[in-house]
Parts: structure tokens; C-alpha cells; sequence
């Protein structure tokens, strides 16, 4: 008999399971606004001060206190919601979401619940080569609760520290439809949405620090159902990787799950990123009631047409349309454009490069290979990148005017990482000046030629490849500063002199 | 030369800040003279949960200094007042009259604190309460029960009956109260003194430890129409630390209330008075009383308030709901009682159980009833509803009439203990005062007279919105014309 080949799918049952499911996936992203001072008290909100250090009698919950609306928080939360094309309700209205918790001082949240601050809207992203709009349900206003602590006490002895200095500081909560289909998409949509959040200038992004977090709905349903399946949630995504692998965990089990006949059940579910596992923290039966009632400490949030409009004429360039712009006005591909536009530094580190230099092409491939390498490898802001838009722009000048190789720039751009001068001093300094006298060249190929009698004996005798060995020979002998035509002009004309 | 120091306590407020800026008297022997009073009365009345007379003398004296320094003093130059204990003071116990607070001394003051210690109040106590404010006796205190100092077998009223009993007694000049369904008016009438409620957003809620969000103002209690005036002028307006206090609440010109009511018209809501339950004595009075008022001027029309028979269930879910939210921060986590048991849910309960009294419990459990998921539209959302309606009702009312006139309680002061095992017969209670708490228009409790056993009835009357000034203006009328407010109870004539 002959070998039969398994057939490949069976290679990756799992693949071959999911490829019969479409995941359906919906994000709940909380971002901290970059107010100076808390959302109902004028509390400072800065990070990582000593505990309960930014607390006052309101955003500690103290009998009698009442909250007083920041407004900077408003204006914040309207441009995010401008920037994604969201509705801003002209009546927004703030709710009470209760439940027990030490780290809630009040006992509720102040949040908003039926009528949020901005609806509809989407986030274009590019995931796997291809553009895609996630829609979103809302974006709302609501402050944040406390941090508990669980310091590692004596044996047996379990103590919750709670510290406040978080209670209040101001969140949007951006809810998405359930627009995305993968971990990766998921990814993409948070990279958008955090640069979005970051160009306007009202969320640090900061996830390490927690200014975003991220929860994740969860399900799958048979390829071409209408009717969504059993949702679960998942909570402590504290990466956008975990949230990838999260979701892409997630999907196989339920899928799994499916497939062996069993039932999803509605449950909420917290990622433990050390074992790569989601495990059940509650199940619906749990779930809180959380009592949502119109707030009677805060009226109705009114805002006039004028207003948001006078918000919308003063949003910042955001990333699309700066890609766009780029592409547009510099001639550049859209792949780097999109690049370039990670952050606004960037984008105008970029502007500034191609302007000074004229090479709107050569001056993105330079900041996209040699300047990311460095900075992937440091981790560095283009703010904090050592050579600055104007000494790269004059180096992207340089190669241009073949003042230099690019293979002597690649020099030059190493010493300007530490070194202040521009490229011409440093050029000067280092002696990284080209060779392309004629006179010069000459004498660089007899010395080549003298050091090389064989291969140069070759070459007469017809062997024409050792040319190249010879041109190589020579560049190395001029440290590669020779100018290579000539230089290859001038080994030809002193090897036909001598023969 | 001044009066005698036990006189002081019979003299208005307005009278004593003159004579206190004036130099004729120095905010020190006025504040001994009520603080001699309340030696005498407090004990037996039980109108103080904390007295503070060494804080009192100690502000009176730094009055006095000041004034010899030759600074101007304020419109409540030395004059002694009272504050119900849910009125947050810096350093000063502030329990609600509630258990889960005992001890609980807040780090700030409340607004009208600021404003009252600016007008040069001097406060000589915090006043004894219904817990949380939830109450119509002044019974549901954690700590005892304050009796009525026309007859001391009969509650004060409540829930600001500490503040109400204290004026009454001449223990203070004046007090302050907070009103959510009726807990100044009502125990104003059974104490006989003149009861405020100013419109929602008059005052500054903030430090007024909260009970129902949405109802909830602080109001003055005083024994003339001018010093309730006075008091209001002290603490109304904007603060920028209530979101829902309004600039519209502007101070009233003392000689306005002086106008007589010709040209006023008084409506009478003869829906609301057709039915059962009203005592002939009061019924009586309040005939009587709008003849005096006719006689003096002013013309009656005949108005309606067709929804304010919902009022009560109305109230019962709207108030409830919001105080199963608000007293969630009792959780005995940062301040107040901690019960030290078991795990996180088990301290919860434990602290909850032991520090909460009874009608506390049961209107946070009818409130998170009330909000929970499936009955929420039946309940608050349609309570919410009926509130639109009313607020109509008396919006329609008040077009036809400058105030509204109607009793405030169905009955005078009833006797300590009827009613503490039939919380529905102490509801039914506060049926006159909590339409216009809905409403949220102003209303005033003014003394209209006394029943055959001698104790005092109280008249309502209800306004336009920021339109304290028409009421005060009416009960003036009436003052000139009756001596019902001037009558003082036994315990207060006594020397002490």
C-alpha cells in the first residue's frame, strides 16, 4: 500500500475548528483623561504620588460632599468623540452606578448610562493590509474609583490597603460595536484609538500606568449566522498583546466548546497573563446589579451647538488626515505614510527632514530603517532622538548631492548619535570626505595594484572578473570614501597604462 | 442699660445682632443667657445631641474683640443658633443621629456653616434628629428621643426636631433644619414656631449629609417672620460646590414683609383639604385663618392639586431610592463605625446591621427595590412621572394665586411612642408637606393657633419658586393680626 498523507488541516485540528466559526468581538476601552485635577473636585491627578496623598472630602466620599463637574474633562471627552465621528448629544445625563466596593468611596460611580455623551462613530484601522471601519455605541463620561492593594502581610494574615489618590480622576469609556473579528484586529483597533487619543492630546495612553484599559466581549457563531452567540467578558487585559492573546484564547475555547456540543455560558472571565490562561471570576447568577439612577447632585449636561462646534474647529490634524496629507504633499507610498504618522512628533520630524533636505523619499527611508532601528533598540520618543529633524535633513541632503555614499552616511549617522556636530563637521572631523579627485584615485589603484600583482595579472590576461575584486580592494583601502565610478574609471585607465 | 440676662431669650434675633453691633449688649451675656436656658431645658428635652458651649463663648468673645477693634459685625451678630446634627462642622461630632457615626467628627464645614459663622452666628450646639433625617418624630434618633416643650408626653416632630424644640424652648435663637418631605414644617407646627423651606436650589446642600439628593434643603427655624427672613438672607444663594444651587435665591428686604397682603392672592386647595383625617381643630384654624387673611386684604380663589394624592407613594419611592444610593458610603471602610467581623461582605453587613436603626433599614431596602433591574420603570420611573405631574399642578396653582394656603400636618403633636410601630400611620403624617417637597417650591410653616389641649397647629403655605419673600410677607400679615407665634411654652418661662 502505498502512504497516505494525513490531510494538512489535521495538522492544527484547532485551525480547522475555527475555521467554521466567526468570532464576534466588541471592546470596552477606559481612558484616562489628562485633566490637571479630578472630574467632580480639584484634586490633583498626577501619577504615582504617595497614597492617599490627592484626596479631598469630595472624591473621598465624605458625608455631605457634593461633585462639581470639571469641564476640561467635557471638552476632552466631546473631542474624542468629534475626532471619531461620534454624535455629541446636545443633553447628556449623569447616572449612579452602585455597588460595594472598598476602593469605591461613595458606594457608586458617577458615570453616565442611557444617555451618554457621544454615540455612534468609528475607528478606521488597518489590520493585515486591509482597511476596516469598527464602529462604535458610545463614548461616556465617568470618574474613576480607587486603587486596593494587597500587600503581602504574615502568614495567614490577609490585609486590602486602599488608596484613593485614583478616586475621580476622569475616564471616557469608548464601547465598540461588535465590529471586530480577531485578537489582531483587536490589537489594531486599540493601536488606532490610542493614537487617536494621543494626537489630541487628552489621554497620555499610558497602560503600564493604567491612563487605558481595556475589557473584551467575547463569541463565536457558525460561519454565516445571523444571531450572535453567548457573549463572555474578559477583564485584566493590562497589554494590548494580552488582549490579543486573550481573545485568540478565548475564541478557541469556546469554539471548542461548541464543537464538543457543549454551551457557552454568560460569564465574566480575568486573563492571568502569567499562565497565558482566562479563568471564571464570576458567572451571570453573580453578576451586580448595578441600580443605575438618574445623578441628583449634577443637573443635565447642556451643551449648545455653538460650543461644539467652536470644539470641532480647534481639533487638532489627526492621524488619517495627516497620512493622507503626506501621501498628497511629499509624494510618499501610503505604507509610509502610515509609518510616519505613529505619533505627531513624528509625522513632523519627518516634514521637517524632507523640507530641509528635498528628498521627501530618501528622508522617510532613513527615519523608517535607521532611525526606528535605533529607536526600537533604546525604546527612545523621536522628542528625545538625539539627532534632531535639522542635522538629518542636511545628512538626507548630503547623499543627495552625492556629497558622500550612503554607505560613508551610514557612518556619519552613527557618529551623530553621539556627537553634537552636524555631517559636513563631522565629515571634516573624521576624515569621511570622499575621494573623487582624479590624481587621487590614480594613486589609490596603482597602490591597490602593487599590493595585488596576481589578481591584477589576471585581469590583463583577460580574467575581467577580478575587476571587481580589485574595485572592492580599493574601496576598502579608501575606507569607502572612494567615489565609485570614478574610482572604477581611474583602476581601468592606470591597468591599461601599465599593460 | 441691658435687660435682664435671662431676657435675652425672649428677644428676636434682629433685636439682639443690633444690639450686639450697636454695643448695647455683647454677643458673651447674650450666649450665657441661652446657654443658662438650655442647662435647664435640654436635659429634660432632650433637643441636643452635642452642646458646645465653651465653642460658643469662645466665637461670642472673639465677636466681642472684634467689635471693640471697631469692626463692622454681620446681620447675625451674636445671635445663638442651633443645627440639626446632619450638618457637617469641622471638628464637631456630626452623627446624623445615627450610630454608624457616632464619633464622627468631618473635617469641613458645610456652606451654611461658612455663611452663618461670616454673619457672625454663634452656634452653640448640634441638635438632635430622626437618623439619616428619615422620620416624623424625631424618635428614630440612635440615641433618644426629644420631646415637645409644649407638653413633654409628645414628640416634637421630625425629623429636625432637636432644631424645632430647641427655638421653641429658647434654647437658641435660632436653628437650622433640613427639609425632605417635610422635616422642618412639620415639626415647626407641632413646636410652634415659624418653619422655612426654602425652594430647591435656595441653599447650598453642601455639608448637608444627604438623605434624599433631589428634596433635600436646609431651612431656617425661628419664632418671627422677620428673623426667618433674616436666617434665609444669611445662607441663600449660589455655591459654586452645589451644582444644583441657584443664583435666582436672593436675599429678602426685611421691610417688604411689612406690605400687608392687599392686592395677594391666597389659594385655597380644596381637593387636597376634602379629605378625611384632618383634626376639626385644625381644620378650624385654617377657616379662620384664611378669613383673617381676607380681612386683611387679601382675596381667596379656589385652586386644585389633583395629583398630590399620589404624593406620598410618590415620595416613597423617589426619597428611598436616592438614600439606598446615598448612605452606600457606610460602609464602615473610612470612617464611622467598623464592625470588626469575618470577611469584606460579613464587615459590610456587620456594620450595616449594627450601625443602621430600623427605618433606616427599611427605607434602603424599599429604595434599592424600587431601583432594582425589572422594577425600575414601574416604580422610579413612573414615581418620576407623578413628580412631573404634581410639580404641574402646583405650576398651574400658582398662576391663579400668589401662595397656596393649607395645613401642615393632619394632626397637633401626638404622644411619644403612638407610632413608632406603624411606620405607614407616620407617613400619612407628612401628607400636606410632601407635595411641595416634590414640587420643589418653597413653603413655609407658620404658628396659626392652638387645639383644645393646648398644643400648637401650624399653616402651610407654598409659593412660586425663589418667591420666599410672598410667604414670609403673608405669615407677617397673619402675625400682626394673631398672637399664636407669641405664645411660649411653660418649660420656657421658667428662670433659670
Amino acid at each position: 500500500m502505498s502512504e497516505v498523507r494525513p490531510p494538512v488541516a489535521e495538522a492544527d485540528p484547532k485551525a480547522a475548528a475555527r475555521a467554521k466559526y466567526e468570532p464576534v468581538i466588541g471592546l470596552e476601552v477606559h481612558a484616562q483623561l489628562k485633566t490637571a485635577s479630578k472630574i467632580f473636585c480639584s484634586c490633583s491627578t498626577e501619577f504615582g504620588a504617595r497614597a492617599n496623598t490627592q484626596v479631598c472630602p469630595v472624591c473621598l466620599g465624605l458625608p455631605g460632599v457634593l461633585p462639581v463637574l470639571n469641564e476640561r474633562a467635557v471638552l476632552f471627552a466631546v473631542m474624542t468623540g468629534l475626532a471619531v465621528g461620534s454624535t455629541i448629544n446636545r443633553r447628556s445625563v449623569f447616572a449612579r452606578k452602585n455597588y460595594f466596593y472598598p476602593d469605591l468611596p461613595k458606594g457608586y460611580q458617577i458615570s453616565q448610562y442611557d444617555r451618554p455623551l457621544c454615540e455612534g462613530g468609528a475607528v478606521e484601522v488597518l489590520a493585515e493590509g486591509v482597511r476596516k471601519r469598527i464602529g462604535l455605541v458610545r463614548i461616556h463620561l465617568e470618574e474613576d474609583a480607587g486603587k486596593s492593594l494587597h500587600p503581602e502581610g504574615k502568614e495567614g494574615v490577609s490585609t486590602t490597603r486602599v488608596d484613593l489618590n485614583r478616586a475621580g480622576v476622569p475616564l471616557i469609556e469608548i464601547v465598540s460595536e461588535p465590529d471586530l473579528r480577531s485578537g489582531a484586529e483587536a490589537y489594531h483597533y486599540l493601536t488606532k484609538l490610542k493614537q487617536i487619543l494621543v494626537y489630541l492630546d487628552v489621554c497620555d495612553g499610558n497602560m503600564e500606568e493604567g491612563s487605558l484599559r481595556c475589557d473584551a466581549n467575547v463569541s463565536v457563531r457558525p460561519r454565516g449566522a445571523k444571531e450572535f452567540g453567548t457573549k463572555t467578558e474578559i477583564k485584566n487585559l493590562n497589554s494590548f498583546r494580552y488582549v490579543e492573546k486573550a481573545i485568540a484564547f478565548e475564541i478557541d475555547r469556546q469554539v471548542a466548546r461548541v464543537e464538543a456540543g457543549e454551551r457557552i455560558v454568560q460569564e465574566t472571565l480575568l486573563w492571568d497573563s502569567a499562565r497565558n490562561v482566562a479563568e471564571t471570576m464570576r458567572s451571570k447568577e453573580e453578576a451586580h446589579d448595578y441600580r443605575y439612577f438618574p445623578e441628583p447632585d449634577l443637573l443635565p449636561l447642556d451643551l449648545t451647538p455653538a460650543w461644539i462646534d467652536g470644539v470641532r474647529a480647534t481639533l487638532p490634524e489627526l492621524p488619517d488626515a495627516l497620512r493622507e496629507r503626506l501621501v498628497r504633499e511629499q509624494g510618499i507610498p501610503e505604507y509610509d505614510a502610515e509609518v510616519l504618522t505613529e505619533t505627531r512628533a513624528l509625522a513632523t520630524y519627518y516634514e521637517e527632514v524632507a523640507t530641509r533636505s528635498g528628498q521627501p523619499k530618501l528622508a522617510s527611508n532613513w527615519i523608517m530603517t535607521e532611525v526606528n532601528a535605533v529607536r526600537n533598540k533604546t525604546g527612545q520618543p523621536i522628542e528625545s532622538f538625539p539627532i534632531d529633524a535639522g542635522r538629518l535633513g542636511d545628512l538626507v541632503g548630503m547623499i543627495a548631492a552625492e556629497k558622500i555614499s550612503g554607505k560613508i552616511a551610514k557612518t556619519v549617522f552613527e557618529r551623530m548619535l553621539s556627537e553634537a556636530d552636524g555631517p559636513e563637521a563631522i565629515v571634516q572631523k573624521h576624515g569621511l570626505l570622499p575621494i573623487d579627485d582624479e590624481a587621487a584615485l590614480r594613486a589609490l589603484a596603482r597602490e591597490v595594484l602593487a599590493a595585488n600583482p596576481g589578481p591584477a595579472a589576471e585581469f590583463r590576461g583577460g580574467k575581467e572578473k577580478t575587476f571587481a575584486f580589485l574595485v572592492g580592494q580599493a574601496m576598502k583601502q579608501s575606507r569607502g570614501r572612494a567615489h565609485p565610478e570614478k574610482l572604477q574609471a581611474a583602476l581601468r585607465a592606470v591597468l591599461s597604462e601599465e599593460a | 442699660m441691658s435687660p435682664a440676662t435671662s431676657d435675652w431669650v425672649e428677644r428676636s434675633a434682629e433685636e439682639i445682632a443690633e444690639s450686639v453691633r450697636e454695643g448695647k449688649a455683647t454677643a458673651e451675656e447674650v450666649t450665657r443667657a441661652f446657654l443658662a436656658r438650655a442647662d435647664s431645658t435640654a436635659p429634660r428635652l432632650a433637643t441636643f445631641l452635642h452642646r458646645m458651649p465653651e465653642e460658643a463663648l469662645a466665637s461670642a468673645r472673639a465677636l466681642d474683640a472684634r467689635r471693640a477693634r471697631g469692626e463692622r459685625l454681620g446681620a447675625l451678630a451674636g445671635v445663638p443658633i442651633a443645627l440639626k446634627d446632619n450638618i457637617c462642622t469641622r471638628g464637631i461630632p456630626t452623627t446624623c443621629g445615627s450610630r454608624i457615626l457616632e464619633g464622627y467628627r468631618p473635617p469641613y464645614d458645610a456652606h451654611v456653616v461658612e455663611r452663618l459663622a461670616a454673619s457672625g452666628a454663634v452656634v452653640v450646639g448640634k441638635t438632635n434628629c430622626d437618623e439619616f433625617a428619615m422620620g416624623s418624630s424625631t424618635e428614630n434618633s440612635a440615641y433618644r428621643p426629644t420631646r415637645n416643650p409644649w407638653d413633654l408626653a409628645r414628640v416634637p416632630g421630625g425629623s429636625s426636631g432637636g432644631s424645632a424644640a430647641a427655638v421653641s424652648a429658647r434654647e437658641a435663637a435660632l436653628s437650622l433644619g433640613s427639609d425632605t418631605g417635610g422635616s422642618v414644617r412639620q415639626p415647626a407646627a407641632f413646636c410652634g414656631v415659624y418653619g422655612l423651606k426654602p425652594t430647591y436650589g435656595a441653599v447650598s446642600r453642601y455639608g448637608l449629609v444627604a438623605f434624599a439628593s433631589s428634596l433635600d434643603q436646609i431651612g431656617p427655624f425661628a419664632r418671627t417672620a422677620r428673623d426667618t427672613a433674616l436666617l434665609f438672607n444669611a445662607i441663600c444663594g449660589r455655591d459654586a460646590r452645589d451644582m444644583t444651587s441657584r443664583p435666582e435665591a436672593v436675599p429678602i428686604a426685611l421691610d417688604s414683609l411689612e406690605r400687608g397682603v392687599k392686592g395677594l392672592s391666597i389659594g385655597i386647595p380644596r381637593d387636597i383639604l376634602a379629605g378625611e383625617g384632618i383634626a376639626p381643630a385644625i381644620r378650624a384654624c385654617f377657616e379662620r385663618a384664611a378669613a383673617a387673611l381676607r380681612t386683611a386684604g387679601a382675596s381667596l380663589v379656589d385652586v386644585t392639586l389633583p395629583h398630590a394624592k399620589h404624593a406620598i407613594a410618590t415620595y416613597y419611592l423617589v426619597a428611598t431610592a436616592e438614600a439606598s444610593s446615598n448612605l452606600a458610603r457606610y460602609d464602615g471602610v473610612r470612617y464611622g463605625l467598623r464592625a470588626k467581623d469575618g470577611n469584606l461582605t460579613q464587615m459590610y453587613e456587620a456594620t450595616r446591621g449594627q450601625g443602621f436603626g430600623r427605618e433606616v433599614k427599611r427605607r434602603i431596602l424599599l429604595g434599592t427595590y424600587a431601583l432594582s433591574a425589572g422594577y425600575y420603570d414601574a416604580y422610579y420611573l413612573r414615581a418620576q412621572k407623578v413628580r412631573t405631574l404634581i410639580r404641574r399642578d402646583f405650576a398651574t396653582a400658582l398662576e391663579k394665586a400668589d401662595a397656596l394656603l393649607f395645613p401642615v400636618t393632619p394632626t397637633t403633636a401626638f404622644p411619644i411612642g403612638e407610632k413608632v410601630d406603624d411606620p405607614l400611620a407616620m407617613y400619612l403624617n407628612d401628607i400636606f408637606s410632601i407635595p411641595a417637597s416634590l414640587a420643589g417650591v418653597p413653603a413655609l410653616s407658620f404658628p396659626a393657633g392652638f387645639d383644645e389641649a393646648g398644643l400648637p397647629i401650624g399653616l402651610q403655605l407654598a409659593g412660586r419658586p425663589f418667591q420666599e419673600e410672598t410667604l414670609l410677607r403673608v405669615a407677617r400679615a397673619y402675625e400682626a393680626a394673631d398672637d399664636a407665634a407669641a405664645r411660649i411654652p411653660a418649660i420656657a418661662k421658667e428662670r433659670a
